[in-house]
This record gives structure tokens, sequence and C-alpha cells, in this order.
């Protein structure tokens, strides 16, 4: 009995410090989200003290849709083409020879430890009107002088890609480099094409790396508002720029929160799906798992 | 069975598509011309402007502070959560779980914005200490993964053997696991201070008047200053990332 005081006591004095700490700084700080939602703004840019529902007619500008709409394909179609990408690649980096392979990976994690802003800098360099990619498309006559290649919807998902393809590419590498790749020549020799063992038994033997990469990506991607903000212009608008607009342009921190509920909402999406999924398949619950 | 060539295709395209922007920036940082367009002549008058620029040395002090100081609380919390993870496995760890999980998946913007309405909530002072508190929040759970990831290849039967012979759990824990977890709590550690110094959204959001920090001070000048001066910091950014990425590498070869 008292061993099983003292285990428990342990496992508080463990656990409580970095619970609390999040408790604190992430649990209540989301839900000051939904109560600020209802709360009036104040003339200082600060929190009123009257409750209203006002704030949510914000959603009712048709902006709303357009920017929802667009937010949504643009992650989508960044984490689809980051794992067509990243399959094959994680594929070749894990059958190459060692010392190559550590070449290699060096030089895909060089620019992902580089800052953030100054890629989407270099982004904006190339993209330029007066900028190289645009000097060597005008010159094999595959974009004419006026074509803008900065400040567009296209320029966002390019920038999206390029920002989180080391994200996709490493979790699929850790599964392929786990995968047996005996198993492929064992389906060749049962007689499956090339194509069918790579679909049918190495596509699911890497399924784990699969699923952390669609999170790490489309999650993020969802919230995005930097790489908008610098490359997009009105055109590439997301939903993180309007909470951003709405918080420094403005100083409407009640409307803020009221685009923040929905970016929220829109985020549980992906992740229900994956806590559904992960629930129906393993009652054991292997608690080390978490989400990804 | 010949092998495919397309996935080596992919993987050259790859490499090439993550170095040529990088490449075009640091080749400008050494052109005369102002505006880039075109080639000007070689010159680092660029990097002398970064070099006497006050304002940079400030904001890259106030990075130093928050991030050193956000490594080690984070160390702390994130390794003492990993082990309550791995060595305990009750209702109260499943929530500790989803706890540590979630600052991992959800996006800048909300953690940034819901601080901020906490801090305005609370009507606490923002600067220098926000930003601090912020880190930390999202860094907890990097270090507590990594440390996790370690903990994986732990036999636990030598903390048993420890005991055995007289140790209390405590004293197994810093005799025993620590060392043993000492590579996953640098490594741990390491990645926290990457990601506190490189942080912008949060920070953008629980920064207050004066409290500029190195990516802050860098989209205000992409914003408002000379681009030709972040060509510069791109290369001295460039360059010390590869130093410190090779010296890390080597260290770990050594052992």
């Amino acid at each position: 009995m008292k061993e099983r005081i003292k285990k428990r006591f342990a496992e508080l004095l463990l656990t409580m410090p970095a619970m609390m700490w999040l408790v604190i700084f992430f649990v209540i700080p989301t839900i000051v989200i939904f109560i600020i939602a209802f709360k009036e703004g104040d003339s200082f840019g600060g929190i009123g003290r009257e409750w209203t529902i006002r704030n949510f007619s914000e959603l009712a500008n048709p902006s709303y849709p357009v920017i929802m709409w667009r937010t949504i394909w643009l992650s989508v179609l960044t984490t689809v083409i980051c794992l067509v990408l990243s399959v094959p690649s994680a594929y070749y980096l894990a059958r190459a020879e060692k010392k190559w392979r550590d070449i290699l990976l060096l030089l895909i994690i060089v620019p992902f430890w580089s800052n953030f802003l100054i890629r989407i800098f270099a982004w904006k360099v190339v993209l330029h009107p007066e900028g190289l990619l645009k000097q060597v498309l005008v010159f094999f006559h595959l974009a004419s002088e006026n074509t803008f290649l900065l400040y567009r919807s296209e320029a966002v998902l390019l920038v999206l890609v390029y920002t989180y393809l080391p994200f996709a590419l490493l979790p699929i590498y850790a599964a392929a480099e786990k995968f047996n790749f005996s198993l492929m020549e064992a389906a060749y020799d049962l007689g499956a094409g090339r194509i069918q063992a790579f679909t049918r038994v190495y596509l699911p033997g890497i399924k784990q790396g699969l699923i952390t990469a669609i999170m790490v990506v489309l999650i993020p991607a969802l919230g995005s508002y930097v790489i908008p903000d610098i490359v997009g212009g009105p055109g590439g608008e997301m939903i993180g720029n309007k909470i951003a607009q709405r918080t420094f342009v403005d100083r409407n921190l009640p409307q803020a929160s009221v685009i923040s509920t929905l970016l929220i909402l829109i985020v549980m999406v992906p992740l229900m799906i994956r806590l559904a999924a992960r629930g129906r398949k393993n009652g054991d619950a292997d608690t080390r798992g978490g989400f990804m | 069975m010949n092998r495919s060539r397309t996935p080596f295709y992919i993987v050259m395209g790859i490499i090439v598509f993550l170095y040529v922007p990088l490449l075009i920036v640091i080749i400008n940082s050494f052109n005369m011309s102002r505006f880039g367009g075109e080639w000007g002549g070689f010159t680092l008058k660029w990097y002398g402007k970064l070099f006497n620029d006050r304002d940079v040395w400030h904001a890259l002090s106030n990075s130093l502070i928050v991030a050193l100081s956000t490594t080690f609380t984070s160390m702390v919390l994130g390794t003492v959560a990993a082990i309550a993870l791995y060595r305990f496995r009750t209702f109260l760890q499943s929530v500790n779980n989803v706890f540590i999980y979630m600052p991992l998946v959800v996006p800048d913007i909300l953690i940034g914005i819901s601080l901020l309405l906490f801090f305005v909530a609370l009507k606490v002072h923002l600067g220098l200490f926000t930003i601090y508190l912020a880190h930390v929040t999202f860094c907890i759970s990097y270090v507590a993964m990594v440390v996790m990831g370690r903990l994986q290849d732990f036999n636990y039967s030598v903390m048993e053997a420890a005991m055995d012979l007289g140790a209390s759990w405590f004293t197994a824990v810093r005799r025993i696991m620590i060392p043993i977890l000492a590579p996953g709590i640098f490594a741990g550690g390491l990645l926290a201070f990457t990601l506190s110094i490189d942080d912008f959204v949060i920070t953008f959001f629980v920064t207050g008047p004066g409290a500029a920090t190195l990516p802050l001070y860098i989209y205000s000048m992409m914003k408002h200053g000379s681009p030709m001066v972040i060509n510069a910091l791109t290369g001295i950014f460039l360059t010390f990332t590869f130093i410190i990425i090779i010296i890390s590498k080597k260290l770990l070869e050594e052992k």
C-alpha cells in the first residue's frame, strides 16, 4: 500500500511540471480564443467587458468562403505534391550506399535548418519581376514580359512545397529505412510487377511514415501565414492572413478570435480522422505512439 | 531486376530545387547593383553594412537571451515529461501524452494568437519575457519527443539492477538514466535552441515594443528595408548552419 502511494507521488512529481506549464500556456489560452470570440472589443485594441455575438457577423463577409476554400486546396495540394516527391526519394535514399546517402540527407537537412524567413525571401528574389526565373522563362518564350510570377496563389503553392518538403521526406525516409526490402524481392519472385510490388508491398510497409508526413505538412500548411503574406498578395491570401490582419492592422482581437475559431475547426478535421482511425484499430492503445 | 532510375532523378531534382533559390541569393549578396536585377560587379559592401547595423546586433542578443533560457527550461521540463511517459502507464499519462503532442500539430499562428489573447486578457506586459514563455511552450514537446526516442532503446533492467543493489529510484535516475539519456537530452536542447532562434510567427504575436528578435528584425527589413542587406544575412546564416551541422556530425562520429 505504502509502495503504491509512493509510486503515485513519484508519477505526479514527474508529470506535473510540464503538464502544468502546458495547461497554463497552451490549454487555457486555446479556451480563451473561444471566450474572446464572444466579447466586445474596446477602443484601445483590448478586450471589453460586455458579451456579444456580433463578432460572428464578420464571417458573413463574402470573401470568407473564397479564402477558406483557397486555404484548403492549397494545403491539400501541398501535402499531395510533398508525398508524391517524398515516397520515391525515400525509396532511393533507403537503398542507397551509406556514405552517399549521408551526404544526400545532409544536403536535404541544411536548408531545413536555415532561417524560415530567409528561405521565403529567397523565393521572393527568384520570382521577382526582374528576377532570374522570369528572365529564363521569357528567354525560352514560356512567359511573356508582363507575366507576374509573384503575388498569386501558384507562388504560394510553390513556396509551401519548398518549405514543407523536408518535413514530409524525413518521416517517410525514417519508415523506408526500417522497411525490409527483401519483401520486395519476395513479391517479385511471386510474380508481382514493379508497380504492383511498389503499391502493394512498399507503400503499406511505410504507412506510419506516410501518416506522420501528412500530419506534419497538412496541419501547419492550413495555418500558413508568412508565406502567403510575403509571396501571395491579395490573390493568395489564406485564413492565417486574416487572423493577422484583424490582430495587427485593425487591432480587433474579438474578430481575430472568431477567425481563429474557424481555423481550429478546419484543423480539427484531419486530427479527428487520425484519432478515430487510431482508436478503431488498437484497443491496446500504444501510449507512446501519440498522434504521429 | 534492374532498378528504375526515376527515384534517383527525383532526389537530384529536389536537391536542385532546395538550393537554387538560396544560391541565387548568396550570389546576389556580392552584387554591386542596388536592386539585384543584373550583375553590377563584386562587392562586400552589403556585408559591411550589415556588420555596422547596431539594430541587428541588438536583435541577435535578444534572440540569444530568449533561445538560451528557452533551451534550459524546455530541456528540464521536456526530459521530466518524457521519463513520466516512459515509466508510467496510467490514465494521467494518456492525458499527458495528448498535451505533449498537441503543440506539435497545432499551427503556429493558433499558438501565437491564443497566447496573445491570454496575455492581453491578463494584462501581462508583452516583451522578451512573454516571448520566452511562448517558446518554452512549444519547445517542451520537441524535447520530450527526442528524449522519448532515446528512451525506446533504454533497457530498464539496468535501473532495476541498480535498485536491487540498494540505490533509490531517484538515485538510479540520476546516476544511470540521465547519463544514458544525455545525448538525447542534448539533441533535444539543440532542437529547442534552433526552433527558438528561428521562430517568427509565434514571436510576432507575443512581442512588445522594443523586444525585436532576429527573425522579427529580418521581417521588418523584408517589408521596409534594403533587400540587399538580407542577401548578405542569408550568406552568413547558411555558412553558420553548414559549419554547425558539420561540427555536430564530427562530434557524433568520434564517439
